[in-house]
C-alpha cells in the first residue's frame, strides 16, 4: 500500500537517515542476534557432527521420561513439552506487550512484561528441575562385571548400548560427550533466559517509572522482545537436536 | 499517532494494525506445529520400541520433524520478532549469511558420519611398516 510507494520512492542510501527505516539500536540488537545465531549453531552442529561419529548414541526418549511430582512413570517428551509450550507463551506475551507500547499503553505494557518475565521464571525453574533430575538419578550400569548406579554427568553416562546380565538387560556405560553437550548447551541456553528476564525487569521498572511514556514511544521493549523472541528460537533448535532427533 | 517522537532516522512508520489476530493466529500455528512434532516423536519412540525398526522411515519422520521446525523458526522470525515486516535489504542482510548454515551443516555431518566409518574400518587395525631398500647402483665409468 502506501508503505511499498514509500520504499520505491525513497532514495534509501543518500545519507541522513538509516537506509533500512529502522533506528541504529535495533539493526544492531538484530546482528547481535546474528553473531549469537552462529554460536548456538555451532555448538549445536559440533553436537550432531560428535553424534553421527559414535556407533551408538543415547536415546532421548529413554533419557528424558520422567515428570515432576510422577515419580517413574514414563512419560516421555512430556515434561519437555510443558518448557517449550511455557517459552511459546511467553513469547506471545511479550509480542502483546511490544503492540500494547506501539499503542502507548502503560498500562498494557507493565501487564504483558509481568506475564513474560513469569514465563521465563517458571521455564528456568522447570530446566533446573530437568537438571537435577539428570544429576541426581540413579540407573543401573553394569562397569567391570558389577552392577553400579550412575547418574549422568560429563564424565558419567549410564545409557550405553544394553546387555544381558544374570537374565535381565542392563546398560553399559554410554559415549561421555552426552552429558557435557546437554549441560553445556542447554546451560548456556538458559543462562540466555535468565539474562533476558533481567533485562525484561529492567524493562518493566523502566516502563513503571514512565520513562518510555517520557521519551514518547516504546522502542526499547521491542528491542527486548527481539531477543526474548532470540531464545525462544534457540530453544525450539534445542528442542529439535536433543529430544526429537 | 504512536511512535511519531522516534528515533530521527526513520523516515516513515509502518501502519500500526489495531488488533492483536494475527499474534494469536501465529500462536495457534506454532501450537499446533510443535503438537505434530510431539506426535511424530512418539512414533519414532513407538517405532524403536518395535521389532524391527525400521531405518528408513524413521530417518523420514526424522526429515519431516526437521522441516516443521524450520516453519516455527520461520513464524517466531517473521511475526513476532516483525522481520516479515520489516524493509526487505534488512530482512537480505539477516537471511542471506544465515543460509551459510546450510553448508555449515551439510558439511560437518558429513565429516561425523566419514570419521564413524574410518573408525569402524580401522579402529584396531596394526598400522604396517614397509620399508624398501633403494637399489644399489652400480658405477657405470665415470664419463668426464
Amino acid at each position: 500500500m502506501s508503505t511499498a510507494v514509500v520504499q520505491q520512492e525513497t532514495k534509501w542510501w543518500s545519507g541522513g537517515k538509516s537506509p533500512f527505516n529502522a533506528s541504529y539500536g535495533k539493526v544492531m540488537m538484530w546482528y547481535f542476534l546474528m553473531s549469537d545465531a552462529f554460536t548456538f549453531g555451532a555448538f549445536l552442529i559440533s553436537y550432531g557432527t560428535i553424534r553421527f561419529s559414535q556407533n551408538h548414541w543415547v536415546d532421548p526418549n529413554h533419557v528424558f521420561n520422567s515428570f515432576p511430582f510422577a515419580g517413574h512413570t514414563n512419560l516421555p517428551l512430556a515434561f519437555v513439552s510443558l518448557m517449550t509450550f511455557i517459552l511459546i507463551a511467553s513469547s506471545v506475551t511479550m509480542v502483546l506487550a511490544v503492540h500494547e507500547g506501539h499503542k502507548m499503553n502503560k498500562a498494557g505494557v507493565e501487564k504483558f512484561m509481568l506475564w513474560t518475565i513469569l514465563g521465563g521464571l517458571c521455564f528456568l525453574g522447570c530446566q533446573a528441575w530437568e537438571w537435577t533430575h539428570l544429576l541426581t538419578a540413579q540407573h543401573e550400569v553394569l562397569v567391570n562385571g558389577k552392577i553400579e548406579l550412575w547418574n549422568t554427568t560429563v564424565a558419567h553416562n549410564p545409557f550405553g548400548p544394553e546387555v544381558m546380565f544374570n537374565g535381565k538387560e542392563v546398560a553399559t556405560p554410554g559415549p561421555i560427550a552426552f552429558g557435557s553437550y546437554f549441560f553445556e548447551i542447554t546451560g548456556f541456553h538458559g543462562f540466555h533466559v535468565f539474562s533476558g528476564i533481567i533485562i525484561n525487569i529492567v524493562m518493566y521498572v523502566k516502563a513503571k517509572m514512565s520513562h518510555f511514556e517520557q521519551r514518547g514511544h516504546y522502542e526499547m521493549i521491542e528491542k527486548a522482545g527481539l531477543y526474548w523472541h532470540f531464545v525462544d528460537l534457540v530453544w525450539v533448535f534445542v528442542f529439535l537436536c536433543f529430544y526429537l532427533i | 499517532m504512536s511512535s511519531s517522537v522516534s528515533s530521527p532516522e526513520i523516515s516513515f512508520h509502518p501502519e500500526h494494525v489495531e488488533s492483536t489476530k494475527p499474534i494469536w493466529r501465529t500462536f495457534w500455528i506454532l501450537s499446533a506445529l510443535t503438537v505434530i512434532e510431539l506426535t511424530i516423536g512418539l512414533v519414532i519412540y513407538n517405532i524403536h520400541k518395535g521389532e524391527n525398526p525400521n531405518a528408513t522411515l524413521v530417518l523420514a519422520f526424522k526429515g519431516m520433524v526437521c522441516i516443521l521446525t524450520l516453519a516455527k523458526a520461520y513464524y517466531i522470525v517473521a511475526v513476532f520478532m516483525h522481520l516479515g515486516s520489516e524493509v526487505r535489504n534488512l530482512i537480505m542482510t539477516i537471511i542471506v549469511p544465515l543460509c551459510l548454515f546450510v553448508w555449515f551443516i551439510t558439511a560437518f555431518l558429513w565429516d561425523g558420519n566419514s570419521w564413524k566409518n574410518l573408525r569402524n574400518r580401522y579402529n584396531g587395525v596394526k598400522a604396517v611398516q614397509t620399508e624398501q631398500t633403494a637399489p644399489a647402483v652400480k658405477d657405470k665409468g665415470a664419463k668426464d
